[in-house]
């Protein structure tokens, strides 16, 4: 009786929205352990084989798979530097409130807001091959060769990079932002008295004080790089020849144009992990502080 | 009245790098607002315009009176309406349960939603279609709700948990002396307290929801279902896209984001941070 009494209240608080979030998430997270070792059939009534870990060998053997791979991890290593470094540059440059400081904010932030199928489109029309990129390339800066940016394997990751740096740099700037409030005067002051000068100050004052929002900024940008998937599918669709395919867009493609649910699960385990391990090993170096200076 | 400070030359820089910096950000969406003026001819025309010359309203006018945008952007509003306001009631009745009560199994609870937040959407999508299968939901515009306010729980659960911890307990403690019950508590105490968070939750959750594409473009098959992003998607032709119309459209489905945008600008920073401070 007093039990219930306790219990009752928290229990029909959190019991509709956890109800929810138990079926609809962590089932399928368990589900899609379990669909990466069958050979499933969606088909109501049809057996789906147990295949054991044949689908994790099959991605292990399966060159298209390293390719998607590699160049999730090449769409990574080309927009996280980028927007941590410019993200912060443009927080540096923004801190100090001024009156178009608001106005600035605005603009860097508007991509961010903006729906990835909008600007993919956007950014599919000014790489064209008569588009604005090449006008600009060809007549402003004198190169002679139009580039058919998505025709090709570099140029258009080139093209899917530039796009996901440019609506990237609006995120980092705003956390670097409100972390840079966070940097105490005082320390700033008496390092200026100290005569240390504007790079020592930024090395042993502000680098420190904001480490905690480089640590979330770098862990959600790498998680993010490797979730790249609706830019490809636009701009590209994977191609040419399956050339720009990255992990999400295949396993995109195997669970829903081949019907493979089975291996497009063992995919998107493979990437959860991937992605885990990749958070876990840079809260470990993050941890370190060696690594801060 | 003291004569304003000339910006020096350090200043100056600072303000240059910063208005080209803004106008590499900004004229992607100029140059799209004016090819939605432009003509089928006109819009790979080397050199290209910059201002649409003749200026048409057609692709507007197909877009608005001759297609099925009204419906999409119905369909849309719906969803992201709905689902918004059931997300975040469930996540700020949950985000009152962990931070209110005592019970045993919460922290584990609370680390099952903390994983929820890390695994990336596109990882469960797979299974999810099988569950919308089952549910028979799939091709629906439940479908899209039921699975978009799952998906939002977590992190407003999480915003919100923060929010309600810091909360006096004293005001909770009067009312219950009132006679006042644990849903009158929440309802009339708790959550006109927690109203900036509240809002933060509210514009993120609707702007997920509003531009969410992949489980839309998986689900609905049948065009009289479509939310905006899948309309706009489709709009590209497999040979030769109408750019004038794509952008038209796009236009039309970004409006709502940029007024919401501009509008609350001040719970982004805070929405934003809330995940940050942690590190």
């Amino acid at each position: 009786m007093k039990l219930w009494r306790t219990y009752l209240p928290p229990a029909l608080f959190i019991a509709p929205g956890f109800l929810l979030f138990l079926v609809c998430i962590v089932y399928p997270m368990l589900q899609a352990i379990q669909m990466s070792f069958f050979d499933w059939k969606l088909v109501a009534g049809a057996a789906s084989t147990f295949l054991g870990l044949d689908n994790y060998v099959r991605a292990f053997n399966d060159p298209r798979f390293w390719l998607a791979l590699s160049n999730s991890g090449i769409y990574m290593a080309f927009t996280v530097p980028p927007q941590i470094a410019l993200g912060l540059g443009v927080a540096l440059l923004l801190k100090d409130k001024g009156p178009a400081q608001p106005l600035f904010r605005v603009l860097y932030y508007l991509p961010v807001v903006t729906s990835w199928v909008v600007v993919s489109l956007l950014f599919k029309y000014l790489f064209a091959d008569r588009g604005l990129i090449n006008f600009a390339l060809d007549d402003l800066l004198g190169a002679t060769d139009k580039i058919s940016w998505l025709a090709e394997r570099w140029t258009a990751l080139v093209a899917i990079c530039a796009l996901g740096v440019w609506k990237g740099i609006g995120w980092s700037m705003m956390i670097f932002l409100a972390a840079l409030q966070g940097v105490p005067k005082e320390l700033e002051e008496a390092a200026v008295i100290d005569g240390a000068n504007r790079r020592q100050r930024f090395g042993a004052v502000t680098l420190p004080a904001i480490w905690p929002a480089m640590i979330f900024v770098t862990i959600m940008l790498v998680i993010g790089g490797f979730n790249v998937f609706a830019s490809v599918l636009v701009m590209t669709n994977g191609g040419p020849g399956g050339a720009t395919e990255v992990l999400l867009t295949y396993m995109y493609r195997q669970a829903f144009e081949f019907l493979d649910f089975g291996y497009g699960s063992a995919l998107a385990v493979i990437l959860t992990l991937i992605v885990f391990s990749l958070s876990a090993i840079q809260l470990k170096l993050f941890r370190n502080p060696e690594a801060t200076r | 009245m003291s004569a304003r400070r000339l910006p020096g030359p350090a200043q100056s820089f600072r303000l240059v790098t910063l208005a080209f910096g803004a106008l590499l950000m900004v004229t992607p969406f100029l140059y799209m607002l004016s090819t939605s003026f432009k003509g089928q001819q006109y819009v790979l025309k080397l050199p290209p315009q910059f201002i649409p010359d003749p200026a048409t309203l057609s692709n507007y006018e197909r877009i608005l009176l001759r297609g099925d945008f009204g419906h999409y952007f119905a369909n849309s509003l719906i969803v992201a309406v709905v689902s918004t306001t059931l997300a975040v009631l469930l996540s700020a009745m949950m985000a009152y349960g962990f931070a209110r009560y005592r019970f045993p199994g919460r922290e584990l609870m609370f680390r099952l939603l903390l994983i929820g937040l890390m695994i990336p959407a596109m990882m469960l999508i797979v299974p999810q279609f099988v569950l919308a299968k089952f549910f028979g939901v799939l091709d629906s515009l439940v479908g899209l709700i039921i699975f978009y306010v799952a998906g939002n729980l977590a992190l407003n659960t999480f915003l919100l948990r923060g929010f309600f911890e810091a909360l006096p307990g004293e005001l909770d403690q009067a009312m219950q002396i009132d006679g006042a019950g644990h849903w009158r508590r929440f309802w009339n105490l708790a959550l006109p307290l927690a109203r900036p968070a509240l809002a933060t939750a509210t514009i993120f959750t609707f702007l997920a929801t509003w531009d969410e594409f992949a489980w839309a473009l998986t689900i609905i098959t049948t065009p009289e279902n479509q939310t905006l992003p899948i309309a706009v998607a489709l709009l590209q032709g497999p040979k030769g896209t109408q750019w004038g119309l794509v952008f038209a459209a796009s236009i039309i489905a970004i409006l709502p984001v940029i007024a919401v945008f501009l509008t609350f600008q001040r719970h982004f920073v805070q929405g934003l941070t809330a995940g940050s401070v942690k590190g």
